[in-house]
């Protein structure tokens, strides 16, 4: 049998508004206190995969944290750059071509909604001049329909954001740390119908690295160690619906996170059912809602009982965005799915404070979404 | 002057309908057409009445590359919805006539043209594609 890809090192820069420090050196920051965290040092590190949005190139790293040579790959995948930094310093490491490396993600974003150009999607000039190109109206018409079609209240898109927030309060690299309570939600300006403004995340900065390791290498080390049993990243299939499309196919579709759930289970040899902890993409609390399904762990429309019942609370029977998600901790695109991943690091390790999720959980499961349609699950086994 | 689409290959001459695009080979039919000529791809008038699949309310003004009106002392929320056109593909689009908070999923629209600032002047609006409810037959 083959073995294993450890995580034996996570460091987190934390989330939110930091001045006076750019998307890089919060980079760095996360970079040495995973090293610190496995106990080697830079020059131990034998590959490294790394992406940012909107911070430079992450191979520019090098610069302070030592030219030692090494082989680093830059990655961009959208919301996704960070799951796909981390699948491929998995691949290095099963090649047996390398023993050790590193998946980092970092980025620095100005405030308000992303705008985007139009011709970097392929499409005309008039669809961003009309008013279109706009993210936060995908996901507005996307859970419109979701609830529409599977019977969910708008309630329930507020419970979801109520315990993002409750969440964050525990969580030391939260961006938002405290509570807002669900009549707030509801009444709160609506941004794009049904959601409004406390149901979006915010574009934000922040910082993950990631050591990975040989499972021989990481016994060498004597860490804690963290099994990545999968990591899978997949692209979208006829008939989705994804952000900036001017029409879509009146015959639907599948989902890019349905096929890269599906996979990531097949190779972990496990089912949805196995699994103790997950964090999954919320942009905005709709997709929270619409992948708690594509991930296998509901059927759609009962979402609305889960979230009534607080199954999906730190202490319910799955708990879902334990550290708050990206609506407590905001969005740095190339950190925000490697974030989910040291949470879950954390969580398997029985370090997570007063959000520790109880009755020593032993699998944890990832997911982060992206544009234009992609998607990259991991699943970790302690 | 008057008034003139927002872009070229956006409508059909007449503008009575959008222009969109079939695939030869695969008979798909999608909107709008590809801004480079393919010799797989053939234009093709969409239909002019369907279903609200989805929508949503644009209810804050947008940042450029937008050129609607976006002063927020007169800024009108907008809907954008996802209209079904039966045997053909759903198309983005303005609804117009409704009142954001009547549109309901389902409801029958059928096409037509606005300007996308109504407050300029006859000859600078720029035209865009939406749909209206469809009134009593």
């Amino acid at each position: 049998m083959m073995s294993d890809v450890c995580i034996v090192g996570a460091g987190i820069h934390p989330f939110g508004r930091t001045e006076g420090r750019d998307g890089m050196d919060q980079g760095i920051f996360a970079v040495r206190q995973a090293l610190a965290d496995s106990g080697i040092e830079w020059k131990d590190v034998e590959f490294a995969f790394g992406g940012s949005a909107a911070s430079g190139s992450a191979d520019n790293m090098v610069s302070q944290l030592g030219l030692t040579g090494i082989q680093f790959i830059n990655v961009s995948n959208g919301c996704a750059t960070g799951g796909s930094a981390l699948n491929a310093a998995v691949s290095a490491i099963k090649s047996g071509e390398y023993e050790m490396g590193m998946a980092v993600g970092f980025d620095k974003h100005p405030r308000g909604a992303f705008n985007a150009d139009p011709s970097a999607y392929g499409l005309p000039n008039w669809y961003g001049e009309a008013g279109y190109m706009l993210t936060v109206q995908f996901f507005g018409a996307k859970i419109m329909r979701y609830l529409h079609e599977h019977n969910i209240s708008r309630e329930t898109l507020g419970r979801v954001a109520e315990k993002a927030f409750r969440n964050g309060v525990k969580t030391d690299h939260a961006w938002r740390r405290s509570e807002v309570d669900l009549d707030t939600i509801m009444n709160a300006p609506m941004i794009c119908d049904p959601l409004t403004k406390y149901m979006f995340c915010s574009p934000a900065e922040g910082a993950v690295a990631l050591i990975l390791a040989s499972e021989k290498k990481a016994r060498e080390l004597g860490v804690p160690i963290i099994r990545l049993k999968s990591s899978v990243m997949r692209t979208r299939p006829p008939g989705s619906f994804e952000v900036f499309a001017a029409s879509i196919d009146n015959e639907r579709g599948g989902t890019a996170t349905e096929i890269a759930s599906k996979a990531a289970f097949e190779q972990a040899g496990m089912g949805p059912e196995d699994i103790d902890i997950a964090q999954l993409q919320d942009t905005e609390s709709g997709a929270e809602i619409m992948h708690m399904a594509e991930n296998g762990f509901c059927k759609p429309g009962d979402q609305e009982q889960w979230l009534l019942e607080g199954r999906s609370d730190i202490t319910g029977e799955l708990p879902i965005n334990t550290d708050g998600g990206c609506l407590a901790c905001g969005e740095p695109i190339g950190a925000s799915g490697l974030r989910q991943v040291y949470e879950n690091v954390v969580q398997l390790r029985g370090t997570a404070g007063a959000r520790q999720v109880p009755g020593d959980p032993k699998t944890a499961y990832t997911q982060v979404y992206g544009a234009p349609g992609v998607s990259a699950v991991t699943i970790l086994q302690r | 002057m008057s008034a003139q689409p927002i872009a070229d290959n956006l409508f059909t001459d007449d503008m009575s309908a959008l222009l969109g695009a079939r695939n030869r080979e695969t008979g798909q039919i999608f909107f709008p057409l590809p801004l480079t000529p393919d010799d797989n791809i053939e234009p093709v008038a969409l239909g002019t009445r369907g279903t609200v699949w989805t929508y949503t309310v644009q209810r804050f003004p947008p940042k450029p590359p937008y050129i609607g009106p976006t002063d927020p002392e007169k800024f009108k929320p907008y809907v954008v919805a996802y209209v079904s056109l039966p045997g053909q593909t759903m198309v983005e689009s303005r609804l117009t006539g409704v009142d954001p908070d009547d549109v309901q999923i389902g409801m029958e629209v059928e096409f037509t043209v606005i300007p996308l600032d109504p407050e300029a002047p006859p000859e600078e609006q720029k035209l865009i594609h939406a749909f209206k409810p469809v009134q009593g037959e």
